[in-house]
């Protein structure tokens, strides 16, 4: 066990590594002089020296990234180009709205896709499975910037029982987080469909069966125990990738998270903030991939032995 | 019947619309103040914008943007992940160690994230929406392809081709690329569904093609301000999206059977 996380723990220090320097790149990516497009062409020299200075552009490459390197471990990542508040600072302040939708969502998740997997395996074939099956393609199919505006319309602006955008009672929580959570329910729940039908197959469940045990009793206490282990790994990716995809969701619904302020920096040419978001949505995507892999590690012991590659 | 042949109607139809959407550019930007905000009518089939532009001639102008993104993404994709992969898989030893960490370390970004940051900071348009969205989408086809690849050269046909002298190029190009070729189509076409919302998604996030050009993306951005007073101006684009990536993915799941029946 211990050689499994210790590999598990180095390999993932390596990708965070990796990642930080990429996101270093990126104000290296800005076509042309970055300052020039931060401050416009008609800056006078001395502002566009202070700002070269500032952001350590004036400095061999190598020296920057080994300073970007030194800031990102004790959490310095320089301060908003705007604002002048600090970008950790920033960041503290809407990390609590992008965690809260993405639980919320990931509650959504596990709320409609369990319950539809399962019956469409249940049902393998027949209308059950037709129709969950069916759900999960149209939610793949639909983007979030559509489902957003439309839910919006719907239950803000028709039926008036939700805020149309914003974070401020629970309601405000509702739409975002369906919103959010049915791509990903729509993956989910062919997972646990796929993943019970195989279990379904096994011998076991058939002496489940055999030995006259209500479908339920052999669905919940025997089949799903083992079909719950790729369910999980794919749940450890969806918690991250919902970090990821609160992007759009939040730009939707206005809500003031990461992904707002990312796109707000964007469009303010911000770069330290954007350098700042990226980072934190990709250091908490690559923290519960970690995590996940060790927890799986620790339920099926299969996996610890079998490969560390 | 119609059900089985819907989805590739309407791909064939989006194709057919970015091939002629050039010669709609023009009355797709006609601003028609007098049609500000007109719900779907005979006259006008999908009603107009907010600045009174025919959204049925936005929807063809758009096919373009959506098209062009989705192909050029997927094949540039496909051809540097299929190289990468091909590359590291059968050369094996330090290289693939290498790569591999490369893969994982873009593989630490979720979905969309990192095109977004690119295209952000690259500024908009369409090129580099393409070059924001490849760097991100290769990955899938170079994993995909080394995990192929890893498998298939010890089989026999390959140890013969080794044994005969063949090169290098040959055996990757000749003997393993063939073989390939079904698993990378079908993520080639899972993968243009995926582009289709991306590209959409960066547009609605005013990180694509910039105005007047037409995107589906930005359709929805601009209609979602007047959705009260024109709903149409958010539902056609979505509609439309909505369909065409269902068809895309119904393309992908069928072509996935196909295949898989055949390689069996």
């Amino acid at each position: 066990m211990g050689a499994f996380l210790i590999s598990r723990l180095l390999s993932a220090l390596i990708v965070i590594i990796g990642v930080v320097c990429l996101v270093f790149m990126l104000i290296h990516l800005v076509p042309g002089d970055p300052v020039d497009v931060m401050l416009g062409e008609s800056a006078i020299p001395a502002d566009r020296e202070a700002l070269r200075s500032s952001l350590g552009l004036d400095r061999p490459i190598t020296v920057q990234l080994t300073d970007f390197l030194k800031g990102v471990a004790v959490l310095d990542l320089g301060d908003s180009l705007h604002t002048r508040q600090p970008v950790s600072e920033l960041l503290a302040s809407h990390i609590p709205a992008t965690l809260e939708l993405a639980l919320a969502a990931l509650i959504v998740t596990l709320l409609t896709a369990i319950p539809l997997g399962i019956l469409a395996a249940v049902n393998r074939g027949g209308m059950g499975d037709w129709g969950a099956m069916g759900f999960s393609m149209l939610g793949l199919s639909i983007p979030n910037f559509w489902l957003g505006p439309l839910l919006i319309l719907c239950f803000s602006l028709w039926l008036g029982w939700t805020p149309v955008s914003g974070r401020e009672d629970f309601s405000s929580l509702i739409l975002p987080a369906v919103t959010l959570g049915t791509g990903f329910a729509a993956i989910l729940a062919r997972m646990v469909r796929s993943s019970l039908l195989e279990v379904l197959g096994e011998d076991y469940v058939r002496t489940a069966r055999a030995k006259g045990l209500d479908e339920t009793r052999v669905i919940w206490r025997h089949a799903m125990r083992n079909a719950w282990l790729p369910v999980i790994t794919l749940l450890g990716l969806q918690l991250g990738a919902l970090l990821g995809g609160a992007v759009v969701t939040e730009v939707v619904f206005d809500w003031p998270g990461i992904g707002s302020l990312m796109i707000e920096s964007i469009q303010k040419r911000d770069y330290p903030v954007v350098q700042g978001c990226v980072l934190f949505i990709s250091l908490a995507y690559v923290l519960v991939n970690t995590l996940t892999d060790i927890l799986y590690g620790l339920i099926d012991p299969r996996i610890r032995s079998g490969g560390t590659a | 019947m119609m059900r089985r042949w819907l989805p590739y109607l309407l791909i064939a139809l989006w194709g057919i619309a970015a091939l002629i959407g050039p010669w709609f550019n023009e009355p797709a930007n006609l601003i028609d103040l007098e049609k500000i905000l007109q719900p779907p009518s005979l006259s006008g089939l999908l009603g107009y914008d907010d600045l009174g532009r025919p959204i049925l001639m936005r929807l063809v102008a758009g096919a373009q943007t959506s098209f062009l993104v989705a192909v050029g993404v997927v094949g540039l994709s496909a051809i540097i992940g299929t190289a990468i992969g091909l590359l590291a898989g059968y050369q094996g030893g330090w290289l693939d160690l290498l790569l591999m960490r490369v893969i994982d370390i873009f593989l630490a970004f979720p979905g969309i994230l990192l095109a977004i940051a690119l295209a952000g900071v690259m500024g908009p348009g369409i090129d580099n929406l393409i070059i924001a969205l490849s760097a991100v989408g290769w990955v899938g086809y170079a994993r995909l392809t080394r995990g192929q690849v890893l498998s298939l050269k010890t089989r026999d046909h390959v140890t013969a081709a080794v044994a005969l002298g063949s090169s290098q190029w040959t055996i990757l190009t000749r003997h393993l690329l063939p073989l390939l070729l079904a698993p990378l189509i079908v993520e080639a076409t899972f993968g243009m569904a995926g582009m289709v919302i991306a590209e959409a998604g960066l547009s609605f996030l005013g990180l694509g093609i910039q105005p007047p050009y037409a995107s589906w993306g930005s359709m929805i951005r601009d209609g979602a301000g007047y959705m009260l007073m024109a709903p149409h101006m958010v539902l056609a684009p979505g509609v439309t999206i909505m369909l065409l990536v269902l068809s895309l993915n119904l393309l992908g799941d069928r072509l996935r059977d196909y295949l898989d029946n055949r390689l069996d």
